[in-house]
Order: C-alpha cells, then structure tokens, then sequence
C-alpha cells in the first residue's frame, strides 16, 4: 500500500493506491454524486454518475471504479460532467415510472434528491412509460419496478453481505429487470432470509416495506457499514457516534 | 395596463388550483396587479387572444386537453408548466402502461358498484388521448413550477418573478416533485 497525491478540482489531495478517486474526493469533501454506489458494498460503476475527467485521458472515467495514480489530475464538475449527469437522470426518468407525488419513499428519495442536484427543471426526452410489474408476494416486502433504476445494490448487498442471492438481472436493454430466484415470486423464493437488507439499501421506491404509505419510508443504510466493518475488521462500530 | 393572466385545467386533479386558491390574503394583492382574463375559478368560455401569462395544470389526456393547449400556446407570450402533472404526466400519466379501453373499463366497469357502463353517449365528454402527456411534450414551454401541488409560496414566487418580465430560477428551494 502507498500513498499517492494527486489533484482534484484543483485541490491537492493524498490518498491509497487502493482506494477509489471516490473515496479519495470524498475524504476531502469534495462532492461527487452517484446512485449506484454504496459504501460498503462492492463499487460497480454502472449508473455513470460519478463520471470525472482525467487530463490526459480522452475517456470520462467513473471514479467509484478508478484508481488513483501519482499526479493524477481529476476535475469532477466541469459543464460537461455535468450535462452528461443531467442527461443520465433524464434518461432514468424517462426509462421508469416514477410519480413522486404517490411513491412511499418520496422526499427520502435518492433519485429526487439527484434530479434536484443535476437542476432537472423537465426531462427532454419523451417518457417512456414502460410496463413494469409489481410482486407483492412476500410477506413483508414489495418490488414495484416502475420505481427501479437498475443500480444493483438489491443484488449485490443479497449476495455479498446476506450471503444469499436471491436478486438477479434478467433481460436486455430497455427490458432489463431485477428478478427474485429463477424469475419467481419473491414469497415463493427458497433462499430469501426476509433479512431486508435489499430493501434498506434501494436508492428509490422499488423496494419497500409493506404498510408504508406516501411519503412513510425514510431508508437507513447505517447497518451496511456497521456489518462490514465488523466481518473485516472484527470491530463493532459505534452506530450512535460518527467514531469509527 | 395589467398583465394579462389565464390558468387552465387540463388533465389534473384540480389540486394546483386549490393551492393557488390558498394564496389567501394575498389573492387580493393579485387581483390589484393583475387581469384574470381566463381560468376554472373565473366563468369565461373561451380563451382569450393576447395573453401574458398562463399557467396550465394537469397533463394532456384527452383531445380536448390537445386543443386547448395549442390555443394556450398561440394566445399566450408565457406558458407554465403548473405542477408534476404539467411538468412530467405524475399521476394522470399513471394509466399509460396501458391501452385506454383498458383504463375505461377498469374504471367503469370493475370497479363499478352500481350501473356499470362507460359513458359514452355524452358528446361533451371528450375521448381519451392514447396516452396522457406533460405539456412539453405537445406545445413548447417557457416555465416549469414543480410539485404535487406546488405550495402557495412557491407559487407567488413564481408569479412575482413572472409579472417582472423574469422566468423564475429553477434553485433548489424551488425545485421539487411530488
């Protein structure tokens, strides 16, 4: 392990050679929006929100995914970083259903949150409006894809934390979806623990406790670094304080 | 000479208006600056040619929505979106996923408790649009306020900013859904 320096946004910062560009702006303050990634799970750069310029690469890198190098010079917030994320939320808009006014998670909503960081005043392309399902066979939970933007984290927190891997992705392009076991209802799944943990760490409504009405369900994804901390490092973090 | 201000309804729940309505006190200070020259809450039949501002709520859903809009849009300098359904098809949009005959039947049928029959022999009632849709996407749009509904304090803001000749800044304060 060693400790590089590079400059982002005209900062001069210090970070690991095994850390992300991410996780390096974010121990500086410096803001950089994402959807896909959560801290704690495994970064897969797919949503392309944190797409940052690197001087010298004619390509826009994710930073959840890229990994620094000595004298590296990163620039998260130009004009056109930023259009392309304006445009990414507009097309997320425009590929689901998403009506805030009558969603369960609304203002607790990664999603609008974004829109509302990128200045998303309408979306330009026309809407889409596809038909998507709803299963509400578990017992105490609801996938209503209308409300999916595909981040995976469902998956991937199923997997890699709960151990259990009940979420996948089936279909292509426009027609990818998030499917339980072998493309069965949830409530018929042998390997779902019930634990919730897909549901607490769903960035929008598509995963949600039944029960909640509008507006009702605020996500706390608190636990996620609480359980990583605890199978890496075999501490267990104080949840109540900032203190690690 | 006052500006001249319309606000219409087309496919929307009619919750704009009531925040609108919840201006208050403040309706009177409007009403000093302004001329109401067309609007569900002012009994005028059809819309007025040379228009200053008009804030539309609801999405397009039925041809008659269709019409107005573009009769909104050649009478008027400034055309608002007003509210989630204007700005994005929210909530009326909500049908689309499926084939209006579906919806109607739905509606009208299954879910009736007594005399189920979709009307139809009513030549007011205007036909459904395939699909509804935000205002934009059917007549170009200058201003966008959001919400479901917008607050009455967004929406004086919004005015203010509009009768001074000034499209309002979409903030953060300001932007929201839902």
């Amino acid at each position: 392990m060693a400790i590089l320096t590079l400059t982002i946004d005209g900062e001069q910062v210090s970070g690991k050679d095994d850390e992300s560009i991410l996780e390096i702006a974010r121990q500086h303050g410096i803001h950089i929006p994402t959807l896909c990634y959560i801290d704690g799970l495994a970064a897969v750069g797919s949503c392309r929100l944190c797409l940052v310029e690197i001087e010298g690469s004619p390509k826009l890198a994710p930073a959840c995914t890229t990994k620094p190098q000595e004298g590296m010079v990163v620039r998260t917030a130009t004009e056109r970083l930023q259009r392309h994320r304006r445009m990414i939320v507009e097309l997320l808009a425009s590929e689901g259903n998403h009506q805030c006014a009558v969603c369960v998670v609304n203002n607790h909503c990664e999603l609008q949150n974004l829109a509302y960081d990128v200045g998303l005043t309408y979306v330009r392309f026309p809407y889409l409006f596809p038909k998507k399902t709803l299963d509400a066979s578990h017992k105490d939970f609801i996938i209503d894809r209308n409300r999916c933007v595909l981040c995976t984290r469902c998956l991937r927190v199923c997997y890699e934390v709960e151990g259990a891997h009940v979420w996948d992705v089936a279909g292509r392009g426009i027609n990818c979806e998030i499917i339980s076991g072998l493309n069965q209802p949830w409530g018929d799944s042998d390997t779902c623990t019930s634990c919730g943990k897909c549901v607490l760490v769903c960035p929008t409504g598509a995963l949600i406790e039944k029960g909640e009405a509008v507006a009702e369900m605020e996500k706390k994804t608190d636990f996620l670094r609480f359980i990583v901390t605890a199978r890496k490092k075999k501490e267990w973090i104080n949840m109540d304080s900032d203190e690690e | 000479m006052k500006p001249r201000v319309a606000t219409a309804w087309l496919g929307g729940c009619s919750g704009c208006h009531m925040s609108f309505l919840d201006l208050d006190e403040r309706l009177i200070e409007l009403g000093e600056k302004i001329d109401l020259v067309y609007s569900p809450i002012a009994d005028m039949k059809v819309f007025p040619a040379n228009v200053d501002v008009t804030l539309v709520e609801g999405a397009v859903a039925n041809v008659e929505n269709e019409e107005l809009a573009h009769i909104i849009r050649k009478n008027s300098r400034c055309v608002v979106s007003f509210g989630d359904c204007a700005v994005s098809g929210n909530v009326t949009a909500m049908r689309n996923q499926w084939d209006p005959e579906v919806v109607l039947h739905r509606a009208y049928i299954e879910l009736s408790d007594v005399n189920p029959r979709i009307p139809r022999e009513y030549p007011t009632i205007a036909e459904l649009m395939k699909q509804a849709k935000p205002l934009h996407e059917i007549i170009t749009v200058d201003a966008f306020i959001h919400g479901c509904p917008p607050t009455s304090d967004q929406i004086w803001t919004a005015l203010t900013e509009l009768l001074a000749g000034r499209i309002p800044a979409s903030t953060h304060v300001f932007l929201r859904f839902g």
